[in-house]
C-alpha cells in the first residue's frame, strides 16, 4: 500500500495516501467549527471542576463551589414535597381514621394516595384492585377475617397477620387435624361433609350428621356454633361461598388435615402513620368496608 | 506542532499501545484508587452482616437464575423512587457483596428492599408461576426451585472464599456453615440465640411450604427476604453520610 501524500488536484486537500486499485483517499480536514466547538468543550469542563464536585484528592474529593450532593438534593425535594403535604398530612395525624371521611378535601387525599401505595406495596398479593388470589384474601367482598371497619382495617395494617417481627401481631393457629393425628380420616371426611352441607353440598347425609358432632367438639370454639366464624379469633364463616383457598370437597379436606397458616407483613415502620390511615381509607371503600 | 505529528502513534503499534496503557492507568488512578482511599467511599452504618449460608446460597441462585437482568438492587436518590421503594441504598448495604447486584436494568421492579415486604408463601407462589398471583407480570416461572434439593454441601469453603476477599466471617460462622444452613429453615432457629446473634435480622423457619426438604427456594427466599432490611433507618441519620 503506498503511503506517499499528494496533494489532490481538484480539491486542492492532501490525500491520507491510502491507494486501492487506483482509488486514493482524501484527508480531508475535520470542519472548523466542529473543531471549535470541541475546544470550548474542553475549556467549559473546567468550569465544571469548579461548580461540581470533581477531582478526587488522596483520602477526599474536591467538593465544588457549592457543595452540590445528590444526597442534600434529594433531601431538599423530599423537605419541599413535605410541605406541599403538610396541610393534609398534620390533619390525617391528629384525625382518628373514622373521621377522615367528614373531611371530603382530605377523603380526596386519602383516597388518592392510598391508591398509589395500595399498588405497591398490596396489590402483589390482594390483586390491582384488590379483588384477590388464592390465599391471598379478596378486598372487595363483606368476609373480613379479622374485621372490615375502619378501626380493624388500620389495626391489621399496623400489626400483620402472623407477622413473628410484630408483637401484637394477628395471631391464631388452626391445628393440623390431619397431620398432627387429632382426627381420625373418617372423622374428617366426615366433618368435610358437614361444612359442604351449610351450602348444600353434601353428598353424604349420614357424614354431615356425624360431622356435626366432630364439628361441635373440634371447631366450634372458633368458627362459632353456627360456623359463622369469630372475627376476633380471625376465624372465617364457613356457611357462605367465601373461601379463602378454596371450596372444593378436597381443598376442603386439605385444609383440616393440614391447617393453613396465611401471613401479611406489618406495615408499622415500614410506611408512616399518616399513610396507613390513607391506605386504610382506601381499602375500607374497595367495596367491603363495614 | 505536537498535534501535526499525532500519525506517528497511530502507525506505530508499538507507540499506540503504550498510550493506550498510559491512558488506562491514568484513568484507574484517578477513578478507581481514590475509591480505596477516601474514607467516606462506603457509610458507616450499623447493621449490615455477611449474608447467613442460606442467604448466601439463596444469592448464588440468584445469580445463576440471572435475576439481576430483569432487577436491580440499588434505590437511588430520586424522589420517585425513594416515594416507592423507601430509603435510597447504601453503598454500606452491598458492601458485602461478591459481586454487587446495583444492575442497570429495570424490567422487573426494584428488590433493593423487598424483604418482609412480602409473605414467604407469596414469594414461593409468585416464583413457581408469576401470574398465578400477579396477572399482569411477564416474569418467567421457577417452578423447579421448588423441587430441586438446595446442593450447597461447600458451604464452609464458600464462605471461607468470601472471608479472603474481606467478608468479615468469623471461624465461629464458617465452623457452623453447613449446620447453618439448614437450622435457618428450621423452627428451631427463632429460638437459637447463638443463630441469631451470627446473623441478626435473618428470617427463620420453613420457606416453601415443604418442611420435610431444604430446597433451592427455601434459600431463594431467604435470601429475598434479607434484602434492605439489615440497617434500621428509623435510627439511621442520614445528615452523616451527605454525598
Amino acid at each position: 500500500m503506498s503511503t506517499k501524500v499528494e496533494k489532490d488536484q481538484v480539491s486542492g486537500t492532501d490525500t491520507t495516501g491510502h491507494e486501492w486499485d487506483g482509488i486514493k483517499e482524501l484527508n480531508t480536514p475535520l470542519p472548523s467549527w466542529w473543531v471549535y466547538v470541541f475546544w470550548i468543550t474542553v475549556i467549559w469542563s473546567v468550569g465544571y471542576w469548579v461548580v461540581y464536585p470533581s477531582w478526587p484528592t488522596a483520602n477526599d474529593y474536591l467538593k465544588g463551589m457549592f457543595g452540590t450532593t445528590n444526597r442534600t438534593e434529594l433531601h431538599e425535594t423530599m423537605a419541599s414535597v413535605a410541605a406541599e403535604r403538610a396541610p393534609y398530612m398534620e390533619r390525617l395525624a391528629a384525625l382518628d381514621v373514622s373521621e377522615i371521611a367528614n373531611d371530603s378535601e382530605l377523603l380526596n387525599f386519602s383516597m388518592a394516595g392510598g391508591k398509589a401505595v395500595f399498588a405497591d406495596n398490596c396489590a402483589p398479593c390482594h390483586g390491582t384492585g384488590g379483588s384477590g388470589n388464592p390465599g391471598f384474601p379478596s378486598l372487595q367482598d363483606d368476609a373480613w377475617l379479622w374485621g372490615g371497619t375502619l378501626d380493624a382495617i388500620n389495626q391489621t395494617l399496623h400489626v400483620g397477620v402472623r407477622w413473628d417481627a410484630n408483637e401484637d401481631t394477628r395471631f391464631n393457629d388452626m391445628p393440623a387435624f390431619g397431620r398432627d393425628e387429632l382426627l381420625e380420616r373418617d372423622q374428617i371426611e366426615d366433618v368435610v361433609q358437614y361444612v359442604l352441607s351449610f351450602t348444600d353440598r353434601a353428598t353424604d347425609a349420614a357424614a354431615a350428621d356425624r360431622g356435626a358432632v366432630v364439628f361441635e367438639e373440634n371447631c366450634a370454639s372458633c368458627h362459632g356454633d353456627d360456623a359463622k366464624g369469630v372475627q376476633d379469633l380471625g376465624a372465617p364463616n364457613l356457611t357462605d361461598a367465601i373461601w379463602l383457598y378454596g371450596g372444593s370437597k378436597e381443598t376442603i379436606t386439605e385444609t383440616v388435615m393440614n391447617s393453613r397458616r396465611g401471613v401479611m407483613p406489618a406495615w408499622e415502620g415500614r410506611l408512616d402513620e399518616e399513610t396507613i390511615k390513607m391506605l386504610t381509607v382506601y381499602v375500607h371503600s374497595l367495596g367491603g368496608g363495614q | 506542532m505536537l498535534l501535526k505529528k499525532h500519525h506517528i502513534v497511530e502507525k506505530n503499534v508499538f507507540f499506540l499501545i503504550l498510550g493506550i496503557f498510559l491512558t488506562i492507568i491514568i484513568g484507574g488512578i484517578v477513578e478507581i484508587v481514590p475509591l480505596f482511599t477516601m474514607e467516606q467511599t462506603i457509610e458507616k452504618v450499623e447493621g449490615v452482616r455477611p449474608y447467613s449460608p442460606l442467604e448466601q446460597a439463596g444469592r448464588n441462585i440468584y445469580l445463576r437464575e440471572g435475576c439481576y437482568n430483569c432487577h436491580s438492587q440499588q434505590i437511588r436518590p430520586f424522589r420517585d423512587e425513594v416515594e416507592r421503594y423507601g430509603h435510597y441504598s447504601l453503598a454500606a448495604e452491598s458492601m458485602y457483596d461478591h459481586p454487587f447486584q446495583w444492575g442497570s436494568k429495570r424490567t422487573g421492579p426494584d428488590l433493593a428492599r423487598v424483604g418482609g415486604k412480602y409473605s414467604n408463601a407469596w414469594h414461593v407462589a409468585h416464583l413457581i408461576d408469576p401470574r398465578a398471583v400477579v396477572p399482569e407480570s411477564i416474569m418467567p416461572g421457577y417452578p423447579f426451585l421448588a423441587e430441586r434439593k438446595l446442593n450447597f454441601d461447600d458451604a464452609q469453603a464458600h464462605l471461607e472464599t468470601l472471608k479472603m476477599v474481606g467478608v468479615p466471617y468469623t471461624d465461629e460462622m464458617i465452623e457452623a456453615a453447613k449446620a447453618d444452613l439448614y437450622l435457618q429453615a428450621s423452627e428451631d432457629a427463632a429460638y437459637d440465640d447463638d443463630f441469631l446473634a451470627r446473623y441478626p435480622n435473618a428470617a427463620t423457619g420453613d420457606f416453601d411450604g415443604n418442611p420435610a426438604e431444604l430446597t433451592e427456594m427455601d434459600a431463594l427466599v431467604a435470601y429475598l427476604q434479607v434484602l434492605g432490611r439489615m440497617v434500621d433507618f428509623t435510627t439511621y441519620n442520614p445528615q452523616m453520610n451527605l454525598r
